[in-house]
């Protein structure tokens, strides 16, 4: 078997199975959104596991279902959400690296806590890039294999890997995964068309997540926020922005939002919550915390320094 | 010149209340001149109608000098600045068959649909945004004689290539896509092809023309009805 033709068939592919990297960046001019991984923190840990650079192309698995088979040597990981591993039928743990022969099978379950999973494996999958990226954003049809979701019968293509260190991240490390999260938000944008009691409304009450969550956003429920604003001049949006149309029912916009919008938004949830946020199920409660700027930046270093430093455990 | 911030990673700056080619001609020298300096602090712009969103990587630079940087930013002088911009004119095959708002949107206007299609091709336009979906250029701004609000109930599909009107804005649809702007005729070139060097025909700070051409030429143009 020639390299090119080494890789993973695709038996089952669950229920939505996206081929991402870090994302798409620098292509905003031309409307094209960022995609990549909606949990960073798990992603880069599933590359991590395999000893690949960051931003290696892996696998988001979301809710679960994914099959596929070995047709090559090589060592794998699974992170974020909590779901039964399996190869040729034995469970295995999640958070560490395994060893893979051609011909075996991969099965991911159903989640039984999160909602997204990522696979990754050594040297990670062989995707061309389009604009300078393997992310795929399916309403753009860009990315991955052909711009959609994994497809019954795909061949993911990657290079065989003979002899790999083989690592554990403690279980002290993992994140865990519950239904209420309290997401902390840089007030930002037309944060000022909400009035004092609003935004004592909007950090005070509790949302639910609705069932309408997607890659682009996810849709909240609770009480009402309203902003003076009827509607805005079109404009960049970031990514975590919270945007309050009419209804007053917040969106968080996430990687794959359209690229600029005219509704009011009130700030934005740092992409430390964000993570957390894209692990929810429908139904689970949230909560809006405020944070400065200034304490957004130290917490985004803090969290590179300790994602750096985290050592992991060598098993093999 | 106003900057406020938008989140962890972004500030927004805004450059005018309004629209108008002055205020984009601002946005785009703002583009041009910090991606030409913020070297790989810079993450992404999105230029829009009179605001630029700049995404920064905030392990490498913080939101102080990133300001600092917009701040010291030298523009040229205002008398150049609506020039900017390459003129591209795009071939628009209008009639009812390809645009199944135009009666109903010169009826509205009192006009007749030669006279719609006269004032929406007579007129230049400038490329005030790309967002919504890859390649989809927000061009104004349209005559207020032929200015039409969005439909109330937006169509499920609407054929690459349709050429629309919303408020005072017209736009070229790059791909089939769910829509509730007035469409009033068809355009054979494509608007984002991602095949394509360069992907899209336009960019923000163009300016784009529309020119009205036969069933006939259209379809030789490789246009599908």
């Amino acid at each position: 078997m020639s390299l090119a033709e080494t890789g993973f068939k695709v038996l089952q592919p669950g229920l939505l199975t996206l081929i991402q990297d870090a994302g798409r960046f620098g292509y905003h001019r031309i409307g094209l959104t960022n995609g990549g991984p909606l949990d960073m923190a798990s992603f880069r840990w599933a590359n991590q596991l395999c000893g690949n650079p960051e931003g290696t192309t892996a696998l988001e698995v979301s809710i679960g279902g994914l099959v596929m088979e070995a047709q090559l040597d090589t060592y794998f990981a699974v992170t974020g959400a909590n779901l039964p591993l399996k190869v040729n039928g034995v469970e295995l743990e999640g958070w560490q690296t395994h060893a893979i022969k051609a011909g075996d099978r991969i099965e991911l379950g159903f989640t039984q806590a999160g909602a997204r999973a990522y696979l990754a494996v050594a040297g990670g999958f062989s995707i061309p890039v389009s604009f300078a990226s393997s992310a795929t954003v399916t309403r753009e049809g860009i990315g991955g294999l052909t711009g959609d979701k994994l497809q019954q019968g795909d061949f993911l293509p990657c290079a065989p890997h003979a002899t790999k260190a083989m690592y554990r991240l403690a279980a002290a490390y993992r994140p865990s995964f519950s239904q209420q999260e309290t997401l902390r938000l840089v007030l930002g944008y037309q944060h000022a068309s909400f009035d004092n009691v609003q935004k004592r409304l909007f950090f005070s009450s509790e949302y639910r997540l609705t069932d309408r969550a997607d890659r682009m956003g996810f849709r909240l429920e609770g009480q009402a926020v309203r902003s003076s604003l009827t509607g805005i001049l079109s404009e960049g949006i970031c990514h975590g922005a919270v945007q309050i149309p009419a209804d007053g029912q917040p969106i968080v916009l996430l990687n794959d939002r359209q690229t600029i919008g005219g509704y009011p938004k009130i700030g934005s949830v740092i992409s430390l919550d964000t993570a957390k946020l894209s692990q929810l199920l429908p139904g689970s409660c949230i909560h809006f915390e405020e944070v400065s700027i200034e304490q957004s930046h130290n917490l985004i270093c803090l969290a590179a320094h300790r994602f750096a430093n985290t050592p992991l455990e060598r098993i093999a | 010149m106003l900057i406020e911030v938008a989140g962890e990673n972004a500030l927004i700056v805004y450059f005018g209340e309004t629209a108008n080619p002055q205020v984009s001609a601002r946005v785009q020298q703002a583009v041009d001149l910090l991606s030409q300096t913020m070297g790989d602090a810079l993450v992404d712009l999105v230029p829009s109608y009179a605001s630029l969103l700049v995404i920064y990587n905030p392990l490498v630079t913080d939101h102080f000098a990133v300001k600092r940087q917009i701040r010291a930013l030298q523009y040229a002088e205002e008398s150049d600045q609506p020039q900017t911009g390459n003129l591209i004119e795009l071939p628009v095959y209008y009639g009812t068959d390809a645009g199944p708002d135009l009666q109903s949107l010169a009826d509205n206007a009192g006009l007749t649909t030669n006279e719609v299609i006269q004032i929406h091709s007579e007129m230049e336009y400038r490329v005030y945004a790309i967002g919504f979906a890859p390649g989809f250029a927000y061009l104004g701004e349209v005559d207020e004689r032929i200015a039409a609000a969005r439909l109330s109930t937006p169509r499920l599909k609407v054929p690459r290539g349709a050429v629309a009107i919303a408020d005072r804005q017209t736009a070229v649809y790059p791909a089939v896509s769910p829509g509730g702007w007035n469409l009033i005729g068809l355009c054979p070139i494509r608007m984002f092809d991602p095949a394509a060097e360069p992907t899209m025909p336009v960019q923000v700070g163009d300016r784009v023309k529309f020119a009205p051409i036969s069933k006939q030429e259209f379809l030789s143009l490789g246009g599908e009805l």
